[in-house]
């Protein structure tokens, strides 16, 4: 399905990226500099930034968003998108919420694990419409986004899950303390691994790749594209799902729009860290640098004292920023339409 | 084995060209807005056998001011998704242009000059865009997530925790007043603006290159149609029709607050999607979005009457979207299995 809109009229910059590129200009290691950089510059005004707990506070708020970007970013790969992560993160959260009201003698465990089964079944709902029916991801996800956001609503009557619902074990899980360190950091660094393992070192995450850098030639290598769909979406979902647990737990609250518009920030998060909407481009490191970054901003704008409202305003700023210094390192050739002798056409790259 | 695994390139073209057929009544069946106009026959049918108002003209006028402002964006957006492209911003260029209109409303400009500096502020968020995907080449739905943030931001940095109220009375009047009594005033200009759409992308030469782009922005280029500028055309018309959206809204709901207009982007592109555009580009007329349009208007108003709550309409819209795309793939799906 030829999606225009999500693909940059430019070639992918992959053929430059394995061509031994200098560690300084390739972009995470910059992302990861600009990140330390920033940290510096908001201690710099305000050194409790620069405080263990607030570094703990840092990496607490980041989990959540690094964790849904770090499969986020397994679905932009194969040039599709997940547009319905949050409705979903919201449904798996107020349906564990509801099993935690209603059976609170349960272990937290079980609670954690339907969570995540949850999402994965309606993240495998999204997989069997992309992969199998060949739909476009935008409109699947867009469609069921809808569908799951009006369920939680259907199946909570509308009304709060509040703490005084939930036992007490449940909502402790998220903020307890493994070696110093909260269960949610715990979480997400296991998320980043698994991830890193995946995308980098299994046959699964290298034909992910392949399907975004060329579909159809994917396909002749012998790649099973729908069933590698189906399981990215339903990866995805059940990412989602345990986000759903963590999220309600840790804020001991489940309501129809908690994480409203979230989806959105995980996107942002996946292009600030360099992985290209048009598929094949993208490290696991980029998207938890993007993550990162996002949280660092959000994080350091109450301690700078600078009004909340600016948050999106900036976060607006830094995504068009990020996009515009992607596209500035391929520039070049823009007016020319026939290639040049011995060079590989520029102007095909938005069809497939 | 399925279309992505098709021999690589060669983008399957939704026309063909060929001799004219003859005219055939049975053929209008196999047209989307066909489809659409049964279902809007049907939603009206039902709804008005169950709810005894639904049919009381005064009800019906009232009900048109839920969704003649997101109508008025559909329009643009169809165009936009026929070239491929898409916006995402449009909900937050309404609350820029809503809060530009509050400041300007305190500085004492009267309520036509709203109007301008509406669609002003409309027009030049739509040239951002625009230029960013047409000068720079970004993928449009990157650009506008970014925009999209920066806009909504910039407003609620202006609004703060506060909120414009206090709109001039004739404000409200064109927000929902209606003209000679009866026909409430952004349908109307609803109906206005989707007639010169329809007459721009169906009888003029500049619709038929839409289509041209839509079905190939790399052929299109090749035989001489000037995409670039037609892309950054669309995002700025886009870009004005969310100014004036936002002068009706503001003007109906008689204040501007942070949440204005809140989600309103899916809900538009759900509308357009539903109205036959495909997402793929190149098909799709604005009969089908006008359509698409009306069926969800009289399907929100029927569940309004009954008392059902607004976001069960959500999943209605959801699900109808998946099926709509689902089913006739579904149909279909064996043959293109055997492949």
């Amino acid at each position: 399905m030829a999606l225009n809109f999500l693909i940059s009229r430019r070639a992918p910059a992959a053929a430059r990226r394995d061509a031994g590129e200098a560690l300084w200009r390739r972009r995470e290691p910059l992302l990861a500099l600009l990140t330390v950089v920033l940290i510096l510059l908001v201690g710099l005004r305000a050194p409790v930034f620069l405080s263990t707990q607030s570094m703990d506070n840092l990496l607490t708020d980041s989990a959540i968003t690094i964790m849904l970007a770090l499969t986020q970013m397994l679905v932009i790969l194969t040039r599709g998108i997940d547009l319905s992560v949050a409705s979903n993160l919201a449904l798996s959260g107020m349906m564990s919420a509801l099993l935690a009201m209603h059976f609170p003698v349960l272990p937290v465990g079980v609670f954690i694990l339907m969570a995540v089964v949850i999402g994965l079944l309606l993240g495998l709902l999204n997989g069997w419409l992309i992969g199998y029916l060949e739909l476009p991801p935008i409109v699947v996800t867009l469609g069921s986004m809808s569908v799951y956001r009006g369920m939680v609503f259907v199946l909570s009557g509308g009304a709060w899950v509040s703490s005084r619902n939930m036992p007490a074990d449940f909502v402790a899980f998220p903020l307890a303390r493994l070696g110093g360190l909260t269960h949610l950091v715990w979480l997400g660094a296991l998320a980043v691994v698994a991830i890193w393992f995946l995308a980098r070192h299994t046959r699964f995450g290298r034909d992910l790749y392949a399907i975004g850098n060329d579909p159809s030639a994917a396909a002749y290598v012998g790649i099973a594209s729908p069933a590698r769909l189906l399981w990215t979406y339903g990866l995805s979902g059940a990412m989602a799902g345990l986000a759903g647990y963590l999220w309600v737990a840790r804020y001991a609250v489940a309501y129809t729009e908690i994480a409203y518009g979230f989806e959105l920030t995980v996107i942002a998060a996946c292009v600030i860290g360099g992985i290209s909407i048009a598929g094949g481009v993208g490290q696991v490191s980029g998207a938890v640098l993007g993550a990162l970054f996002l949280s660092v901003i959000n994080n350091a704008l109450p301690i700078m004292r600078i009004s909340p409202f600016w948050q999106s305003a900036l976060t607006g700023m830094v995504i068009l920023c990020a996009v515009i210094l992607n596209a500035r390192g391929k520039q070049g050739g823009r007016k020319q339409i026939l290639p040049l002798h011995g060079q590989k056409s520029l102007t095909t790259g938005s069809t497939a | 084995m399925s279309s992505m695994s098709e021999p690589a390139g060669a983008p399957r073209s939704r026309y063909r060209i060929d001799e004219k057929a003859r005219f055939h009544p049975r053929d209008l069946l196999r047209h989307w807005e066909a489809l659409l106009a049964v279902l809007l026959v049907l939603v009206c049918a039902v709804n008005g056998l169950l709810l005894p108002h639904f049919f009381d003209p005064y009800n019906l006028a009232d009900s048109t001011f839920n969704f003649s402002e997101k109508a008025m964006i559909a329009l643009p957006m169809a165009l936009l998704i026929i070239c491929r492209e898409i916006d995402i911003s449009v909900s937050a260029i309404i609350a820029l242009a809503s809060v530009a209109m509050g400041l300007a409303n305190q500085a004492g400009v009267p309520p036509l000059g709203l109007l301008l500096v509406a669609i002003a502020t409309g027009t030049a968020c739509g040239l951002l865009n625009g230029t960013l995907v047409t000068r720079l080449c970004l993928p449009s739905i990157v650009v506008t997530i970014g925009s999209m943030s920066l806009f909504r931001g910039l407003a609620s940095v202006v609004l703060g925790d506060q909120a414009f109220t206090q709109y001039p009375a004739e404000l409200g009047d064109w927000g929902q007043g209606y003209f000679f009594d009866v026909l409430p005033r952004p349908f109307v200009v609803w109906l206005l603006a989707a007639a010169m759409f329809a007459v721009l992308l169906h009888v003029t030469r500049w619709g038929r290159q839409l289509y041209a782009i839509g079905n190939s922005p790399v052929a299109a280029r090749f035989s001489g149609v000037a995409v670039d500028r037609y892309r950054l055309a669309l995002f700025v018309l886009t870009g004005a029709m969310a100014g004036l959206a936002a002068f009706f809204l503001t003007g109906r709901i008689g204040s501007t607050r942070p949440n204005i207009a809140m989600g309103w982007e899916l809900e538009i592109i759900t509308v357009v999607i539903l109205g036959g555009v495909s997402i793929a580009g190149g098909t799709g007329t604005i009969g089908g979005v006008m359509l698409s349009v009306l069926v969800m208007g009289m399907l929100t108003y029927g569940l309004a009457l009954a008392n059902i709550p607004g976001i069960i309409m959500t999943i209605v819209v959801g699900a109808l979207l998946l099926a709509t795309i689902a089913i006739p793939r579904l149909l279909r799906g064996k043959r293109a299995a055997g492949r």
